[in-house]
């Protein structure tokens, strides 16, 4: 009877860890339905991004309120957890507080004391986000794309926080013994009397309710993070591994092509010469992209890992101008449909079947793609490596090279350059007048 | 003035057996745009001036296929891009400059996978380098103390990160240099990037280049200076709608500095 609580602990444990896992793997699968992308070139020019941005934040105070800001919630939350593992090992073994058996008092108390300063800087913190996001009604929080889900996901998060470092403040506050003890407690002292009328067994209940809630939160919290834009806590790190590490201006050239243009361009190829042996089966590449599957795995993991604050969007000429696009819906179109695609193979055995539905029309419309400007402003003004120009592109070559669907003026153009090596209609033998005019 | 201009081109050069020191590739806007070709005429004063034995490919000249691989035909981009790389490799080109930031960056960054590896620079860190080696002075004449402002076009700065030749060279006119509120990294796109040259904008409520404009406007400067020629037609576009062109003028930097010493 007395291992009630270690079993239900464990169970409670087990239950949530479990779930994430399932629901990182389905993530992984998502993932590995983009085409591959060779991304093993490097290596040190990688991890220091990755230390840089990711874990450095150094993107992040780029804007120096919002970035601050977000560095106390970043640091509060990777230093308090390491409370979580006390609280895990306690509900495992049925133990009070294991860290005090463990290490000095003197210790104990200024780890706690830090965990209690930055839960409160936190949550100071997380109440001005949810101001900016709901009282001062920042633009950017404000566009088409943040409405019902991803408008509720921004404030749920938010709640969670605000509960979750409630509970550990309250929890310190009504452990009558670490309150004895007096050390650590330098902001549950304060909240301590609040709860002075009450009997020491009710005392005891809050401390334990608040125990139990507060983990059992954490372990929702973990599991929400699949469903929701916060997922960017984790994936940030990987995401800016595997970023971009050439010139931004520098556009991939398709392998595909290059194949076709040099074989064109050979005048020893024989245009009616055999496929070799073996490559009958060779079905030939889609150029660009239509849907989620015909982007590369970092761009659907760029997707997964956007956390929707709309910094790409609101340095976007096209959105500042007030066009369609927004660099940020794009990203979360892909995700959106990414999903889909996944819950259509999880629901056909395994294997995805044709729902008539794709990324480009049912999700991202033509004038959105054709409205940018390839300036790279939203892949400079991400804060961890998410790159929406390339998925744009992608978009483009399909519309182009498939679809021969690119606007009048952009054929005109293409037609002049295939025809005078200009996008005008200036003849190339013309092309040095300038100098006697 | 223009029988004054020393243009010889790569084919000359290979007839007599030599090599120049750089080739100018001159882009399709500096070759046939009105307004482009005198900051082609102002570049190629300042390399006469430096005695830079350069050469253009003239007639062998073709599109890089910017606008088209940013339209999306990778096709067409590759088509142009390998044509244009068997003429620069038949010459055994190593060094090349441009005045235009999508020519520098096409052929510095997407030609070497298709087999094109040359040293490419832009006209403005070029010019900066001629500054340094002291084979070209620069003197403020009649620029001293003006307001200038640059305007960073994406494919030269983000896209690239050269932020400081062109400053450098402003400062060096003696002129005052100020940044507008979007500068360097953050600075915002003229709108004619992406093939946005070519065509209607979509639905919005204003056009990109007007709020660019502004932004300029709002520091008043007394130019606009660009390193771009698309950039060039977009904010003197920007300036003509804001019937402000009696106040200010948009100039490439080469053009300054070329002014500025009554070439």
């Amino acid at each position: 009877m007395n291992y009630l609580p270690n079993i239900l602990f464990a169970t409670i444990l087990i239950l949530g860890i479990g779930f994430f896992a399932k629901n990182v793997k389905k993530l992984i699968r998502n993932i590995k339905l983009g085409h591959d992308k060779d991304v093993t070139d490097n290596k040190s020019q990688r991890w220091k991004n990755m230390a840089m941005i990711a874990l450095g934040q150094s993107k992040m105070v780029r804007r120096p309120i919002s970035g601050l800001l977000h560095v106390v919630v970043y640091v509060g939350f990777i230093i308090i957890n390491i409370e979580v593992l006390e609280i895990i090992i306690d509900g495992l073994f049925g133990t009070h507080r294991i860290g005090l058996k463990v290490l000095p008092q003197s210790v104990y108390g200024f780890l706690i004391g830090t965990f209690e300063v930055l839960a409160v800087l936190v949550l100071i913190t997380v109440i001005v986000f949810w101001m900016r996001r709901n009282v001062i009604k920042l633009a950017r929080f404000w566009k088409s794309e943040m409405t019902r889900w991803p408008k509720m996901d921004g404030n749920l998060i938010l709640y969670f926080e605000i509960v979750l470092m409630t509970l550990f403040l309250v929890m310190n506050a009504t452990d009558l013994d670490f309150q004895t003890m007096n050390s650590g407690n330098i902001i549950s002292q304060y909240i301590a009397p609040w709860f002075s009328g009450l009997s020491e067994g009710t005392i005891h209940i809050i401390e334990r309710g608040a125990w139990w809630i507060h983990i059992t939160g954490i372990l929702i919290f973990l599991n929400y993070l699949y469903f929701s834009k916060h997922l960017h806590i984790l994936l940030a790190f990987p995401n800016t591994y595997f970023g971009n590490l050439k010139p931004q201006g520098q556009f991939n050239n398709l392998e595909s092509v290059t194949k076709e243009v040099k074989m064109m361009m050979d005048p020893n190829s024989d245009p009616f010469a055999a496929p070799a042996e073996g490559a009958e089966d060779e079905v030939p590449a889609k150029f660009g992209a239509s849907d989620v599957q015909d982007l590369n795995w970092v761009q659907l993991l760029n997707a997964y890992t956007c956390t929707e604050c709309g910094r790409c969007t609101s340095e976007c000429p096209a959105n500042q101008t007030g066009k369609k696009l927004s660099p940020r819906k794009i990203m979360m179109d892909t995700r959106d449909r990414l999903e889909e695609v996944g819950k259509n193979i999880d629901a056909n055995n395994g294997e995805y079947k044709d729902d008539g539905k794709q990324l480009l029309d049912n999700y991202i419309t033509k004038e959105e793609l054709w409205a940018c400007t390839s300036c790279n402003a939203c892949v400079e003004a991400c804060p961890v490596s998410i790159d929406p120009l390339s998925i744009i592109i992608e978009m483009r070559r399909y519309l182009v090279m498939e679809q021969s669907a690119a606007p009048v003026e952009l054929n005109n153009m293409m037609t002049n350059i295939e025809n005078n090596g200009a996008p005008w209609p200036y003849n190339q033998m013309d092309r040095l007048n300038w100098k006697n005019e | 003035m223009s029988e004054l201009l020393k243009v010889p081109t790569m084919a000359e050069f290979m007839a007599q057996g030599k090599q120049p020191e750089v080739l100018f590739w001159v882009g399709c806007a500096g070759s046939f745009d009105d307004r482009a070709k005198k900051i082609t005429k102002a570049f190629v004063k300042l390399l006469n001036k430096a005695n830079v034995e350069f050469a253009v490919l003239g007639t062998e000249e073709s599109c890089t296929g910017d606008p088209a691989k940013r339209a999306g035909n990778e096709f067409l981009f590759q088509m142009q891009a390998v044509t244009n790389i068997e003429v620069l490799n038949a010459y055994e080109v190593k060094k090349i400059v441009t005045a235009c930031p999508h020519c520098f960056n096409t052929i510095k960054n997407e030609y070497p996978e298709l087999g094109g590896n040359y040293e490419v620079m832009h006209h403005t860190s070029f010019l900066k380098s001629l500054l340094d080696e002291g084979r070209l002075t620069i003197e403020g004449g009649k620029y001293k103390g003006k307001r200038i402002t640059f305007h960073d076009p994406c494919y030269l700065g983000r896209a690239n990160n050269v932020y400081e030749a062109p400053r450098e060279l402003i400062q060096k006119l003696e002129a005052e240099l100020i940044e507008m509120k979007n500068c360097k990294r953050n600075g915002l796109c003229c709108g004619a990037g992406g093939a946005q040259m070519f065509k209607d904008a979509e639905k919005g409520d204003k056009e990109v280049n007007i709020e660019r404009t502004e932004q300029a406007l709002d520091i008043k400067p007394e130019i606009i200076a660009a390193g771009c020629p698309f950039c060039n037609t977009m904010m003197t576009d920007g300036v003509k709608a804001k019937e402000k062109e009696s106040d200010v003028q948009v100039m490439d930097v080469a053009e300054l500095i070329a002014n500025a010493q009554d070439l």
